[in-house]
Parts: structure tokens; C-alpha cells; sequence
């Protein structure tokens, strides 16, 4: 088993024990389910609202390379600077580039799960730049040193409490348990962070090819700010995230509010489609876009799973799975978590290294009822099951499952095999538990069903009599 | 080889398999439907939430969403009204100082409330844009079928205009008030066709958050009220 593999069991291990961990996630997304399921009545038709979501991600991620470019010109026309990075060291040297020419020292960012996913901040740190997240959850995360729980909800496994606690020891301010005075002192001390940042960094939820301009979609209105204050924007988007025409936010942006927070459309989508321009008033004067592959053109090489492109990053198959909701977030060690996270991190980080994920689901196929694109994630996860295995078989798997077809062959043996059983199970509760234990994986934490004192063929043959 | 030259390779060698097309997967109809883009762009006003076909009828959803997100709405008959309504907000909030861009309903407005104004038309300082009380905008329209208000730098001043004072009122005519969304995006296209402009936002409700325990807090980053006054 290697490092991440056993990180994921040992937490897994703790926190599915939690009981405090339990309530707190399930307290949060009751209050999720409630808004969502109303929501979601509302609209006419969901089930075809998804059909045509994910036809139309399926024609821009089936045609990304002709969307990409139109993209680019697009952006270009209008005086951005756009930049590509095959890798997360790619992007964050252009990033870098750009602060050093500038010559900035301090950096407001609005939530970036790809600047997570390529650890920009450690790496703006090390540079020795002031980096301060301005999401409400991103910055009290940053403020623990911790990476989000939840790619939507960063800090849903805090209480205010906790908050409140934290923002003493890091800002001083004095203990509260409102959480309108907790945001309040958050306030305060970002709007100083956005007025004298010189760079501000985005993500971007979505990008329009055909009208050169990139979505962004938040609550708080810190993006906003983020996108206007400071002289020099930067954007850091997945090349996946291309959409065709401009009318396709008409859904898609109710369908990730609905799907993501139970809203009817999130507080705030902003359409950035470069710089300044001659006669605004105000806006950075310099845009640049960074377009990261970072082994996202290794899933769309899979046909199979390709779909999992289509991924709006709206979180509703986290809400929903059995697995994250005992497991939490933190437990995947992954930038992206949940059922989609386990998808595709193999591909982005390494199929040997993260197949342990694909073991952590129940297959109830939750995920993929609720995915407002329709991919198909729990079967996903069966195929990362059989490609990893098909890629390097484990020897023991492989000769148990040939003891056991050697045995089902032969009925006579088998019926002798399961006589020893029902006998030796009468010894078991000797051993039970102890290191002597055969069934010790299974007995640690459940109870050994008993094998029936009669077989199917005894019972058949007694009936017949 | 650039990275664009690169990256471009990689996506057209992995797209030489072509992938299955959604819905085939789906075990619970079977049937592949495929339908163009054009059907599509019709089809996406009849599945998202419905919208009565009367100019009262939208107001009324308008008014309903906005009581819902906890934004003002008020719809006056008179220019006058909606003059005196500003003026009495300024009172009840105790505005010292506002920040505008010029308009036909924001100068009305202003020079009804005969207080400083910063305007964002030109180039301004954002430090007095912080300390003015609040921000007063037009817009491009308003959404029934959501609750939004549509702005972009053109019609609401400039970026920050919308978001950086702790109370937003957007001055709206009635017949700004669209249906629904796939409306706003025609009128988007139709509007600045080739020359947008660098900032559009649909504005939905006043500034909020849930990230503590997922309780709603108003007034997260941007303004914690929103007033939307239409004539």
C-alpha cells in the first residue's frame, strides 16, 4: 500500500468513528438537501435541463482544441495576454513572471481550486509574496494552514466557535459566536488587503469561446473586488472549462447554483472579457489568462471516462456520497474530493498512486443521479478499478481468485470446504479478535455473520422427502 | 514548440477516439437523443423555473424572488416617487456621501438628494469610493425568473461601483423587466454585439455567504443591502 493509500485508510479509520465529525457534516448538508430538493421542483423540466447540459459540454469537450483557439483569438482581440502551461510548474513560473516584471509584493486571490491543485500559494510564498485568500472559507482555511475541506464549502467541518477562536490567536479581534461579527472582522481586515493589492488572482467557472470572455461565480462579492481593484488581473483556468456560445450559461449557471447551493442562481456571475477598455472608468490594466492542461488532455485521451470533463465543480456528488459524507473531505488528500475528485485524480495525479479511490464508494450511484452534466461517475469508478488491476494485478488477489474458481469447479470439494468452515467457525470466538484471528480485517469493527448449518443442497434434498 | 502547440497536439491525439455521446450510457430509456444547438437554445426557457407571459405577472415573481433573497423591491408609478424614496433612505441610513455614474435616472436621483457624489464615470479614487455610504447604478434589466439585476460597466459605472459601497440601489424602468435568463443573453448579444463591455454581472440579491455552519450572513464582501427601485 503506498503513502496516500494508507493516509486515506487511517483517517477513514478516525473519522468514521467521529460521531462529532458526523453531526457536523450532516447538520450542514441537511440545510443543503432542504434548499436543493426546493429548488430543483421548481424548474420545468430538470432531467432534460441535464440532458442539455451535458450535450452541450459534451460538444465542447469533444471539439475542445476548435474551441480553445476560438477562445484565445477572442481574448486576444481585446488586449488579453494569454499564456499556456502543460504542467502546474509551468503555470506557476508565468504567474511568478508576471508578479516579478510587475514588481508586486502583495496578492488578493479569490477562490482557485486550480491554484490549488498546482499549491500556487506555497509557491508565491516562497517567493516571499504576501498572498491572502479573500473567500470567506478559503481564508479561514488559509489561516489554519489547511486545504479546503469541500472544493465548495471550504470550511464546513468548523463550528464558530473554532472560527472565532482562530481569528483571536491570527487577527486578534475579540471572541464572538455571531457569525455576522466573525464575517465582519473578515471584512475589515480584506478590504485593506484588496484596496493595496497589486495583483489580484481568479479562476474562472467557465470561459465563452464564442464571445472571448471567462464566468465567474461566487456569493460574497470578493471576486468581484478581486476582478476590479488591483492594476494587474490574473486568471488561472483548466482548459476544460470552455463553453461554445454564450446563451449556454442561460443554464448551466442556474444548474451549478441549484446543484451546488440550492440557489436559484448564485449571487454574483460576472463576465470578464479583458482589461480596461477605452472609456471605463476603472478595471485592471492588465488581463492575463493562464490556460492549464496539467494532465487534463490524459482524460480526454480516455474516451471512456472523458466525460468527467464535463465537470462543472458544483459539489453535489460530495453532498450526496455515502463515503464523503463519513469520511470527510480532508481524508482524500486530494485537491478535488468525493466521487468526482476520485475520477479524476488517477488521471491527473497517477493511476497506481490514487486507485485506492476508486475503492472508496458503495457504487449506490448517487453521484451520477445528481450530476446536473450526467457523468456517469460510479461506473468510472469500476473502470479505474479494472484498468489499475489490468495495469499491474496484484499476485495474491490473482491466486486467491483462482483457488476459489478450482474449488467452485469441483462440487465435492467445495461441500468438504464448506463443512471444515461450519466447523471451524465453532472454534472462532477462541481467537476472535486476537492477532490469531483469520477474519481479524473483518472482526476488528464487525460482527462475523455465521455460516447456516445446513447447505442449499441439504435443505432442497430434507424438502423433497 | 510552444505550450499552445503543445497542448493543442495532446487534445487532437486524444480526440481521435471518438467519445460516446450522453445519455447513450443512460440503462433507463436506452434512446440517444441528439438535437442541435438551436433546439437546444429553445428547449433551455422551457425546462428552467416558469415565468408568467404579463408584464404584472413578472413583477409579481420578480417581487417574490426578491423578498426571498432579502433584496428591497419597490415599483412607483411617478419618477417622482422613486426621488423620494431615495431621499428617505438617505435619511433613515444617514448618508453622508454617495458615489453615481451619470444617467438619466441616476442625476434625478442625485440632484434629489443634494449630497456629495462621487461619480465613477471617469477615472476615480477607490479609497472614496470605500467611504461613501452607498452606490447608486442603473442597469441593463432585471430578471423575473431569478430576482437579478443585470449591470455592466457601461450601464452601472464602472466595475466597482455595484460592490464596493455597503448599500447598492439599482434604478431600473420597467421595461427593463425581462422574462427569464436565456432573455438576458439575447438582449446581451443583440445589445453590444461585437463590443462588449469588459465587465457584465448578473447581480442576485445583496452580497451573502454560508460558510459558518452554513448559516446566511448578508453583507460577506459586497454591499449587505440591495434596493432595486423600478418606474
Amino acid at each position: 500500500m503506498n503513502a496516500s493509500a494508507r493516509q486515506f485508510k487511517r483517517d477513514a479509520e478516525r473519522l468514521t468513528r467521529d460521531l462529532r465529525h458526523r453531526l457536523l457534516i450532516r447538520t450542514a448538508l441537511k440545510k443543503y438537501e432542504v434548499a436543493r430538493d426546493a429548488r430543483r421542483s421548481r424548474y420545468q423540466d430538470w432531467q432534460s435541463a441535464r440532458q442539455t447540459a451535458a450535450e452541450i459540454k459534451w460538444d465542447a469537450v469533444n471539439h475542445l482544441d476548435k474551441y480553445l483557439e476560438e477562445l484565445v483569438e477572442k481574448l486576444e482581440s481585446r488586449g488579453t495576454k494569454v499564456h499556456w502551461a502543460s504542467d502546474g510548474e509551468k503555470a506557476r513560473q508565468i504567474i511568478l513572471g508576471i508578479i516579478r516584471e510587475k514588481q508586486a509584493c502583495s496578492i488578493i486571490k479569490s477562490k482557485v481550486m486550480t491554484g490549488e491543485e498546482i499549491h500556487l500559494n506555497e509557491a508565491l510564498e516562497k517567493a516571499g509574496l504576501s498572498v491572502v485568500e479573500s473567500d470567506f472559507g478559503e481564508y479561514i482555511v488559509q489561516l489554519r494552514h489547511e486545504a479546503p475541506y469541500h472544493f465548495v464549502f471550504p470550511a464546513m467541518h468548523l463550528v464558530r466557535g473554532e472560527i472565532s477562536e482562530l481569528f483571536q490567536k491570527e487577527l486578534g479581534s475579540n471572541p464572538t459566536n455571531d457569525p455576522e461579527q466573525l464575517m465582519l472582522i473578515a471584512r475589515q481586515v480584506l478590504r485593506g488587503k484588496y484596496i493595496s493589492a497589486d495583483i489580484g488572482i481568479s479562476g474562472a467557472n467557465f470561459a465563452i469561446a464564442e464571445t472571448g470572455m471567462i464566468s465567474i461565480t461566487e456569493n460574497e462579492g470578493n471576486a468581484r473586488l478581486t476582478c476590479a481593484l488591483p492594476k494587474v488581473h490574473i486568471a488561472l483556468m483548466g482548459i476544460e472549462k470552455v463553453i461554445p456560445k454564450l446563451e449556454d450559461l442561460a443554464i448551466f449557471l442556474p444548474m451549478l447554483a441549484t446543484a451546488g447551493a440550492g440557489q436559484a442562481l448564485t449571487g454574483y456571475n460576472s463576465l470578464y472579457g479583458g482589461p480596461r477598455q477605452p472609456g471605463e472608468s476603472d478595471g485592471p490594466e492588465e488581463f492575463h489568462f493562464v490556460l492549464l492542461d496539467n494532465k487534463r488532455t490524459h482524460l480526454l485521451a480516455d474516451a471512456e471516462q472523458r466525460d468527467a470533463l464535463h465537470c462543472i465543480r458544483c459539489g453535489a456528488c460530495l453532498n450526496v456520497c455515502p463515503i464523503y459524507r463519513n469520511v470527510g473531505g480532508h481524508t482524500y488528500g486530494t485537491t478535488y474530493q468525493g466521487p468526482i475528485g476520485s475520477v479524476i485524480t488517477p488521471h491527473l495525479r497517477g493511476l497506481q498512486n490514487w486507485k485506492h479511490l476508486s475503492y472508496a464508494s458503495s457504487l449506490c450511484g448517487a453521484c451520477t443521479e445528481t450530476c446536473p452534466v450526467k457523468i456517469d461517475l460510479h461506473h468510472h469508478l469500476l473502470q479505474s478499478r479494472r484498468n489499475a488491476t489490468a495495469q499491474r494485478s496484484i499476485w495474491w488477489e490473482k491466486f486467491a481468485f483462482k483457488g476459489f474458481a478450482f474449488l467452485m469447479n469441483r462440487p465435492i470439494l467445495f461441500l468438504l470446504v464448506g463443512k471444515l468452515g461450519r466447523l471451524g467457525q465453532k472454534f472462532h470466538p477462541f481467537v476472535k479478535g486476537t492477532r490469531f484471528d483469520p477474519a481479524r480485517a473483518w472482526t476488528r469493527s464487525r460482527e462475523l455473520p455465521t455460516i447456516a448449518k445446513q447447505t442449499f443442497g441439504e435443505y432442497w434434498r430434507a424438502r423433497g422427502r | 514548440m510552444s505550450e499552445r502547440e503543445k497542448i493543442l497536439g495532446r487534445i487532437r491525439e486524444a480526440l481521435r477516439v471518438p467519445a460516446p455521446v450522453p445519455g447513450s450510457a443512460d440503462h433507463s430509456d436506452g434512446a440517444v437523443r441528439v438535437v442541435t444547438e438551436a433546439e437546444a437554445a429553445k428547449h433551455i426557457a422551457d425546462w428552467l423555473p416558469v415565468v408568467a407571459d404579463t408584464f404584472d405577472g413578472r413583477v409579481e415573481l420578480f417581487r417574490a424572488n426578491a423578498v426571498e433573497l432579502r433584496a428591497e423591491f419597490h415599483l412607483f408609478r411617478e419618477l417622482q416617487e422613486m426621488e423620494i424614496h431615495v431621499r428617505e433612505l438617505a435619511i433613515a441610513e444617514g448618508w453622508k456621501k454617495i458615489a453615481s455614474h451619470s444617467g438619466e435616472l441616476t442625476d434625478r436621483a442625485c440632484s434629489a438628494l443634494a449630497l456629495p457624489r462621487l461619480a465613477t464615470d471617469q477615472k476615480y479614487d477607490v479609497n472614496e469610493l470605500e467611504s461613501c455610504d452607498a452606490g447608486i447604478s442603473e442597469c441593463d434589466a432585471l430578471i423575473a425568473q431569478t430576482g437579478s439585476v443585470l449591470v455592466s460597466t457601461r450601464t452601472a459605472g464602472g466595475r466597482a461601483l455595484s460592490v464596493l459601497p455597503p448599500h447598492h440601489i439599482v434604478l431600473a424602468k420597467r421595461e427593463q423587466l425581462l422574462a427569464d435568463l436565456p432573455e438576458a443573453f439575447a438582449l446581451l448579444k443583440s445589445k453590444y454585439e461585437s463590443n462588449f463591455p469588459s465587465f457584465i454581472s448578473f447581480i442576485t440579491g445583496p452580497s451573502r455567504t454560508g460558510d459558518i455552519e452554513r448559516i446566511l450572513v448578508l453583507g460577506a464582501h459586497g454591499p449587505r443591502k440591495l434596493t432595486i427601485l423600478c418606474v
